[in-house]
């Protein structure tokens, strides 16, 4: 079978201290698609997607059994170097965390770290990332404000926007419109859809239509375990388990 | 209907012992500065302040105590600012917390209300007769320094700390090195509140005369220091001098008040400088 799966997770186990967070996750992200997981609060579902660029490395005594693969390659390896991984995995989160600088800065900050000094090229890729993030048109006349002068979801698209500079091959999203009204929620939306044409997304989220309208895949967690993984047509429709039917249907989270 | 003015009675006397209480402390300050304003005033004038010494201290400026305060704190400063924001910057965000780290933040607290003139022996033994550097503005600074160390950690660490997470985490996502996270968007974002920090503990350096007794003061001197290997005269100890020794002790006095006049308003001119630092970092911070 050919797979065009950009990333792939092997027999994950995931350790807090001695407690498994997370077992025995077998799961993979199509190229070009959008794959949601869902569960209830504590289902492990932040830990899970947070593996998948190694934000959980800064968590003392956590341990990663398994494989993560992006390309192939197990991020996880030894010579892996987690800056790279990071440059290549983006992640947006769920609190919307813009710098206290500038919006331009907010963006430039992104390639400048990675070796981007060319000033004609930096502003060149920060109109590009904000038009890509549907920002240019409501903040193209004040670049220079402070980036805490946006509105909730302006922050979180000017945060689509910083991930999206430096060129990822993944964006994750960490619940990015928890915080937000419906109509901010629903133009970030909009935005995942458009993006999956040039990227792999993944994207965690409690709010289960979220994850009917704009995934092709969905997971389904439960207790630090992957109950079911399958087109999300499927499990909206037709879940083959017990417990992702009950969940769908509102029976408990 | 009594049980409520039995209430409301309670509220008033509430809030006088704590109107009395703040309107005490207001009191004490106020007396404070006026007896140092009346007493000192008198002696103040441009010559005061930019002459030397005259006539066995009996009359003159009291400039080189100045110049010598004023050098003392810059050492202390220029030793302890760096040395305690990196400590700070690996207390908080590089080590692992743990039983180590605990410990040594329980030293540095101890450290903190080790008593002034225990500075000053330990400055003596240490950088006066172990590294031989003399009574001098090196050993008087480095003492210094030393002491107002937790001061500036424990003031770094805790503006470190306010730095929200989210921020460190998104620099990390956007494949920033921890480094470059902590010098390009952690510190930039606690600088107001530790140069706050340090500023209070310069503040607080200026006016000590126990560590600089033995490691840097001289009651008296014809030259300006023209290294950090002179001994100085300095304001704190200068006043103390004027109080215990010599021959004209009304003459003197005149002189110790008008000394510390300069030196209250001089830390009280460094609080006032902290403060409007931290009034502007606070306006410009936006999270």
């Amino acid at each position: 079978m050919v797979t065009t799966n950009r990333m792939e997770v092997k027999n994950l186990n995931f350790y807090y201290g001695q407690n498994l967070a997370l077992k025995d996750i077998n799961m993979g992200i199509e190229s070009n698609k959008v794959t949601a997981v869902i569960g209830p609060s504590g289902c492990g579902k932040s830990t899970f997607i947070r593996i998948l660029n190694r934000m959980n490395d800064i968590i003392i005594g956590s341990r990663v059994e398994g494989a993560i693969l992006l390309d192939g390659q197990d991020i996880y390896a030894p010579e892996v170097d987690v800056v790279e991984i990071r440059r290549k995995i983006g992640m947006v989160f769920q609190k919307s965390n813009p710098f206290p600088k500038s919006i331009f800065d907010n963006i430039a900050y992104g390639l400048r770290i990675n070796g981007i000094n060319n000033k004609g090229e930096i502003i060149d890729r920060v109109e590009t990332s904000l038009k890509n993030s549907a920002l240019w048109e409501e903040v193209q006349d004040r670049l220079d404000a402070n980036a805490s002068e946006l509105s909730g979801g302006q922050q979180q698209r000017l945060c689509i926007a910083r991930a999206l500079a430096i060129e990822p091959e993944v964006i994750l999203f960490d619940e990015p419109c928890s915080a937000l009204d419906p109509i901010s929620t629903a133009k970030i939306e909009e935005l995942i859809n458009e993006l999956k044409e040039k990227y792999t997304i993944a994207i965690v989220t409690h709010n289960m239509q979220q994850a009917a309208r704009i995934s092709d895949y969905t997971g389904f967690f439960l207790l630090g375990e992957l109950i079911e993984f399958d087109k999300t047509e499927k499990i909206f429709t037709n879940p083959a388990k017990k417990q992702t039917e009950d969940y769908i249907t509102g029976r408990f989270g | 209907m009594d049980n409520r003015k039995w209430r409301e009675i309670k509220q008033q006397m509430g809030f006088l012992a704590l109107r009395t209480s703040a309107l005490i402390i207001f009191i004490i300050l106020g007396i404070l500065l006026y007896f140092l304003f009346v007493r000192g005033i008198k002696v103040i004038n441009w010559g005061f302040l930019t002459k030397m010494p005259e006539n066995g201290m009996t009359s003159g400026g009291i400039f080189p105590a100045i110049l010598g305060t004023f050098y003392l704190t810059m050492g202390a400063i220029l030793f302890a600012l760096p040395l305690g924001i990196m400590a700070a910057i690996y207390m908080t965000e590089y080590a692992v917390q743990g039983k180590v780290i605990r410990l040594i933040r329980i030293g540095i607290s101890n450290l903190a209300s080790v008593p002034s003139i225990v500075f000053g022996l330990f400055g003596l033994a240490l950088f006066v007769n172990y590294c031989k550097f003399g009574v001098s503005i090196l050993s008087g600074s480095l003492t210094l320094g030393i002491m107002i160390l937790p001061v500036i950690i424990r003031a770094s660490e805790e503006a470190l700390l306010l730095v929200p997470n989210g921020f460190r985490e998104a620099s990390l996502a956007l494949g920033a090195t921890k480094w470059q996270t902590i010098y390009k968007i952690v510190l930039p974002n606690a600088i107001g509140g530790i140069i706050t920090g340090a500023i209070l503990g310069v503040g607080r350096v200026a006016g000590e005369t126990a560590p600089i007794l033995f490691t840097a003061a001289t009651f008296y001197t014809m030259k300006l220091p023209n290294s950090v290997f002179s001994e100085v005269m300095a304001l704190p100890y200068h006043i103390y001098a004027l109080m215990t020794e010599g021959s004209h002790p009304k003459e003197q006095k005149a002189i110790a008040y008008g000394a510390s006049l300069v030196l209250i308003v001089l830390v009280l001119g460094i609080n006032m400088i902290a403060i409007v630092i931290r009034n502007y970092y606070r306006r410009k911070k936006k999270w």
